[in-house]
């Protein structure tokens, strides 16, 4: 075997130039390839930790997925029900403590109930919709991820003494509020309280910017006239993926709809799955035109090496000495490409983590490309790479095999 | 004395539009220690015959025995094998691998044994390439040497792993008249010091008529043979 290692190596060696090309071509496949993959792959990662940091991971809200189930349907064997209207009830979650302690007891995560009630804000003549959100600061800051948004301020501030309230720097900006001004709440029920601003945040998302307002709980529910009511509890989870589970479990339980972030993301989830489809198709097409190149240097260095092969044959050399010579001629060219394309990948991946710019236009801003550093990558490009260049040395390097050395001795000249 | 090939009616005939008819009814017993010319017009199926004896090529027809083994049910790897251990060869052209030296061209067929250390094998082709005038030589590589030389090189080759028959093919077709008798001589020199067995195809009839025995093909027939030692 280290006679073979040995000839492969003077083959390679002896056509510098073109070894070299074929080494670069595979590189650059690899190269690019990580870097393609480091870009999608945290491009994605980047969205779904969004999608993660920004969501409750689960959100339980006082709504049911379907509607209350009528005695008519109970008592005959066929009904038909039009016309029905959910129940005009508006205390929230029913039962709101109990529903908390049995949480409390086996949830592996943490979670805050609120309250969540329509409503505008008014400044000196000027009006903007609001969710206004009465929430408990010290458990709401285990939980929402504004915590790390606040510009000026924090949850804590709301309860300093008389009625504070946090809004969003966009939202200050629209009623041309600023920190220590109070603004006026209205609520859907037609009763107004006045707040003093002693936060604001600026999450990125324009809708949170512009459209919500923090309370505390006793304040929002006399806002919305709903003593001690909560409509919503809002679970983060030690493990985001434990989501779906949770969520069935509080659901079955509690009676209530809990939505996990999958659900809610369900379209965006699919897209990605497409993407990554995409992104491994351009990949494998990279390492297919790299193997190409592979395999025009084996196959003209066994065209030239066509009378050597005559001669080793007749030496003694077996056809599977020679289809092994020139496969590892092959493996070699996609080995030394497959290292030199993980410097080639890794110096792109490190320019492009590099790059910093500004969209704000958008809403969500971005300030530098999402990069994932991954092993997996690099193993997953020289594997193809490896394999490729395995393929492509064996194809000629079994023609080569094959060739009766009779025909060549003869045909020499 | 055992005989190394005996061959019964071995033809080959190639299977083209035309079928062409190279080896035919060729039955021959070559033993030990004998220096073998086989002569003939070209085209009458002088090298066919060699390549058939050398396991290169496959009869279409007849039975090849090596040492006594019948070399039609050989796989290729068994075949590789015989013609690592049991046969030289020697060509026209020197055939010599263009990258190696000419110590690494004579070490290649021994690492392909691995019988021996790899610093046996050097000290044996340095022996081999001195013995045939070649110290001088041993770094060169083919391209560096004359033809002469190069084919000195392809015999040190064909003798690496020692093999008791050594076949020639117009070992001095492409040599001066020069070189011609420096390699003649070698060839005659191993069967008679080494006791090898040497098949040389030849054109040349001066040179055949000074080795021992004659073997004349006429269109892939023997038409004439003579000086077969007794007992053969």
């Amino acid at each position: 075997m280290h006679l073979i290692l040995d000839i492969a190596w003077t083959h390679i060696a002896g056509r510098g130039r073109q070894t070299f090309v074929a080494i670069v071509g595979v590189a650059v496949g690899v190269g690019f390839s990580i870097a393609m993959a480091a870009l999608m792959q945290g491009g994605q990662d980047d969205f779904v930790r969004q999608l993660v940091d920004t969501m409750p991971h689960v959100e339980v809200s006082d709504e049911q997925r379907s509607a209350r189930r009528q005695p008519a349907e109970d008592v005959f064997e066929v009904a038909a029900i039009s016309g029905l209207r959910p129940r005009d009830d508006r205390r929230g979650i029913i039962n709101p403590t109990a529903a908390q302690s049995w949480l409390e007891e086996w949830m592996p995560g943490r979670f805050a109930a609120r309250l969540n009630a329509e409503g505008v804000i008014r400044y000196s003549g000027r009006e903007v919709g609001a969710v206004v959100i009465g929430i408990d600061p010290e458990r709401e800051e285990s939980v929402s991820p504004i915590v790390e948004d606040f510009r000026e301020g924090s949850f804590a501030a709301l309860t300093a003494g008389g009625n504070n309230v946090v809004i969003g720097d966009t939202m200050a900006s629209r009623l041309g509020a600023g920190l220590g001004d109070t603004i006026t709440a209205v609520s859907s029920e037609g009763l107004t309280r006045n707040f003093k601003i002693v936060g604001l945040f600026h999450t990125g998302t324009t809708a949170r910017d512009e459209g919500e307002a923090y309370v505390l709980q006793k304040n929002a529910q006399i806002l919305s006239n709903r003593p001690n009511a909560i409509n919503r509890i809002s679970i983060k989870l030690d493990d985001p993926n434990a989501a779906p589970a949770i969520a069935r479990r509080v659901e079955a339980e509690l009676g209530y709809k809990a939505v996990a972030w999958q659900e809610a993301n369900e379209s965006i989830l699919e897209a990605l799955v497409v993407r990554n489809i995409i992104m491994y198709t351009v990949v494998a097409a990279i390492m297919l035109v790299a193997g190409f190149g592979i395999f025009n240097i084996i196959s003209t260095i066994t065209h030239e090496k066509a009378r050597d092969i005559a001669i080793m044959k007749s030496l003694g050399f077996s056809e599977a000495d020679m289809r092994r010579l020139f496969v590892l001629e092959g493996v070699a060219i996609g080995g030394a490409g497959s290292l030199l394309g993980w410097a080639l990948g890794f110096s792109i991946t490190y320019a492009l983590s590099l790059v910093h710019f500004e969209i704000a236009a958008t809403g969500q801003e971005m300030t530098r490309l999402p990069i994932a550093w991954s092993a997996l990558h690099y193993l997953i490009a020289t594997a193809s790479a490896l394999g490729s260049a395995a393929i492509a040395g064996y194809l000629p390097a079994r023609r080569a095999a094959h060739l009766n050395p009779v025909d060549i001795i003869r045909g020499a000249t | 004395m055992t005989s190394l090939i005996e061959t019964t009616d071995l033809t080959r005939i190639l299977h083209e539009a035309v079928p062409v008819t190279l080896v035919r009814d060729v039955t021959l017993s070559i033993g030990e220690r004998e220096f073998v010319a086989v002569t003939g017009p070209s085209g009458s199926g002088k090298s066919s015959l060699l390549y058939l004896l050398g396991l290169l090529d496959r009869p279409t027809a007849g039975t090849l025995k090596i040492r006594g083994r019948d070399a039609e049910p050989m796989s290729e790897k068994e075949r590789a094998v015989t013609r690592l251990t049991n046969i030289g060869f020697v060509f026209q052209f020197h055939f010599l691998l263009p990258e190696f030296t000419a110590r690494e061209n004579v070490e290649i067929p021994m690492r392909k044994l691995a019988r021996l250390t790899r610093a046996e094998m050097r000290e044996r082709a340095t022996g081999l390439l001195s013995s045939l005038g070649l110290e001088d030589h041993l770094h060169k590589r083919p391209d560096q040497l004359s033809g002469g030389q190069r084919q000195r090189v392809a015999v040190a080759r064909a003798l690496a792993n020692d093999p008791p028959l050594i076949l020639a093919d117009e070992p001095t077709g492409s040599l001066d008249s020069k070189s011609s008798e420096q390699v003649f001589a070698i060839l005659e020199a191993l069967v008679n010091e080494r006791g090898k067995t040497v098949v040389a195809v030849t054109h040349d009839l001066d040179m055949a008529a000074r080795m021992h025995r004659r073997i004349h093909l006429v269109d892939g027939r023997i038409s004439e043979e003579e000086g077969a030692k007794p007992g053969f």
